[in-house]
């Protein structure tokens, strides 16, 4: 049997600093995830200056959690990854810059990984079975991508949000209807009390291109009935309005996804990213899979997350196809999925 | 006593290496290259042109700031990443004092002044006759603070860092002793500089001066934007 690949993970691109050890991929032995999320509910947002420093003070602690929680040294490492982008800019470089200190001084290689990349191969650590060919819809805060899963490494986007991510919009919504940050879980847990039909909010669509998403018109509806609501002094329910609108994402992200499925014959098909934690998302996508006979896919919450157990995954990957990183690697905050 | 210093606090990114008090080597860019891609690369040349064992060194040595917030953490998360794997400490150097050790054995009074944007600067006062003494310790104020105080002093001085060609009309207007300006050799961050002072610090507080890697903690002088317009008045390193 050969050797196995033991990956130091570091993870840095928004508000959670992270670090994990990973076997061949998919045997987690750690996964620290230190969030700076109270200190960003006081400003309704991720403050990049704020999320850079508490990076700054937190990796050490991070990665020598990661490395003892393994239960593994340094040394024991066969490399050190990192996400490298995309994300923002100034806390991508305090894990940039750590992971190569650390590459450098032992000698270690150093990968860089695409941090929609390590989201999708998050499935690859729950599903023990899951290999491509498959579809996966990448769901989060910042990014909403549908990606043909070719090969490992290998991705064909087929569409991707042209304004706001998913999950922008479900926190500027939450927003509005005084639910506060991150409004994700939030719209998600009022929703159960609400109607998904009591508003009929329009969904997204972009022209010409199908598989493209438009969640900005969408948030701009809700704001606009809430506008009107108060104009004409009409009380609004705050548990419908997050239903109806939780719902109108959800049709327009269930519809993309199965044309997908669809166009391409596709078996399997998995969900990925922060809002793939969103309990009416998992439940309408794995009935529209089990409709077509589809296996679906998802990894639990602490996989969908910003996690450093993802990018040990994805690193994996490029480690037995010999990629590796330069000690000049940085920090490339809009960096295309299949761009290195 | 082997100190490997890093900087990367401002336009400069650089390393040094001094041992037993030679400078064998030192390494520096100033170039619109990020600091991001180019530290490593040199501390990587530097580490193969000496055949440096890194186990070898005794402790890091780093400007900790004022400066560029991102450089001060690119310089940060270097530093701990290599006290990390190599279980060193770090003794951090305010970067207006390692600036302020690019000048020695005069009697004129030294200004390093670095541009803080919004009409501030990062300086402070020293005098560097034979030995570093500090008059004003490093802060951010608007450049006729600094000015007004050096006025007062009634010392020639000599001003230099990237703050210098911003403000260089200023001074004219604002300064009535005389100046000078230094030269381009010596007119910039320099981590030999920062190695040689963060000797001398530890030749004064042994051990004491050092910190661990992992508590190491950049000097911005400045709470962020975000904390600023709502009102905090905390030191952000209250609610850590």
């Amino acid at each position: 049997m050969d050797k196995d690949i033991t990956i130091l993970a570091i993870e840095s691109s928004c508000d959670e600093t992270a670090a994990s050890v990973v076997v061949n991929g998919r045997e987690v032995l750690s996964n620290v995830i230190s969030s700076q999320i109270d200190i960003h509910t006081l400003y309704g947002g991720v403050v990049p200056e704020i999320a850079s420093r508490k990076h700054t003070e937190r990796i050490n602690q991070v990665v020598r959690k990661g490395l003892s929680d393994a239960g593994r040294s340094l040394e024991e490492m066969d490399a050190i990854a990192v996400t490298y982008g995309p994300g923002l800019v100034g806390p991508l470089l305090i894990g940039v810059s750590e992971a190569k200190a650390l590459s450098f001084a032992t000698g270690i290689p150093l990968i860089g990984v695409h941090h929609i990349e390590g989201h999708i191969s998050a499935n690859y650590i729950a599903h023990k079975d899951l290999e491509p060919p498959f579809a996966c819809l990448v769901v989060s805060g910042g990014h909403t991508h549908l990606v043909l899963v070719k090969d490992y490494g290998e991705y064909e986007i087929l569409g991707r949000t042209q304004d706001d991510a998913a999950g922008e919009a479900f926190d500027k919504v939450a927003r509005e209807i005084g639910l506060g940050y991150p409004g994700g879980p939030k719209i998600d847990k009022v929703s159960k009390e609400g109607n998904p039909r009591a508003i009929d909010f329009p969904r997204g669509k972009v022209a010409g291109s199908r598989y493209d998403f438009s969640f900005s018109g969408m948030k701009s509806s809700v704001l606009n009935y809430l506008n009107t609501c108060k104009m004409k002094n009409i009380q609004i329910s705050v548990p419908d309005v997050a239903a109806s609108f939780q719902q109108a994402v959800v049709d327009v992200l269930v519809s993309h996804a199965m044309w997908a499925v669809d166009e391409f014959h596709l078996t399997k098909f998995a969900l990925a990213g922060g809002v793939a934690s969103n309990s009416a998302l998992r439940a309408a996508m794995e009935k529209a899979c089990a409709e077509r006979g589809v296996a679906f896919y998802c990894p639990p919450p602490i996989l969908c997350t910003d996690n450093a157990a993802m990018i040990g995954c994805a690193a994996y990957y490029e480690y037995i196809k010999g990629m590796t990183s330069g000690l000049d690697l940085n920090a490339k905050p809009g960096l295309r999925l299949g761009e290195r | 006593m082997k100190i490997l210093a890093i900087e990367a606090s401002g336009p400069v990114a650089g390393c040094a290496l001094l041992e037993d008090g030679v400078l064998t080597a030192e390494y520096s860019v100033q170039y619109k290259k990020k600091h991001s891609q180019s530290l490593v690369p040199m501390l990587d040349e530097m580490k193969r042109m000496l055949d440096l064992q890194l186990s070898s060194i005794d402790f890091l040595a780093v400007t900790e700031g004022p400066g560029s917030f991102t450089g001060l953490r690119i310089g940060a998360a270097t530093v701990k990443g290599l006290g990390l794997a190599l279980d060193k400490p770090v003794l951090p150097v305010p970067t207006v004092d390692s600036l302020a050790c690019n000048l020695f054995g005069t009697d004129r009074l030294i200004c390093p002044l670095m541009d803080a944007r919004r009409q501030q600067v990062y300086t402070g006062i020293y005098e560097n006759d034979g030995e570093l003494r500090v008059i004003e310790p490093q802060c951010v104020v608007a450049l006729s603070e600094i000015t007004q105080k050096l006025n007062a002093l009634g010392r020639e001085v000599i001003f230099l860092g990237d703050g210098v060609p911003v403000n260089e009309a200023a001074l004219g207007e604002q300064m009535t002793v005389p100046y000078l300006i230094a030269p381009a050799h010596v007119n910039r961050q320099r981590a030999a500089s920062t190695a040689v002072r963060a000797a001398q610090i530890y030749a004064e507080r042994a051990d004491a001066a050092l910190v661990s890697a992992d508590d190491f903690r950049p000097e911005y002088l400045r709470i962020p934007q975000a904390e600023r317009e709502r009102g905090d008045k905390r030191n952000y390193k209250v609610f850590v």
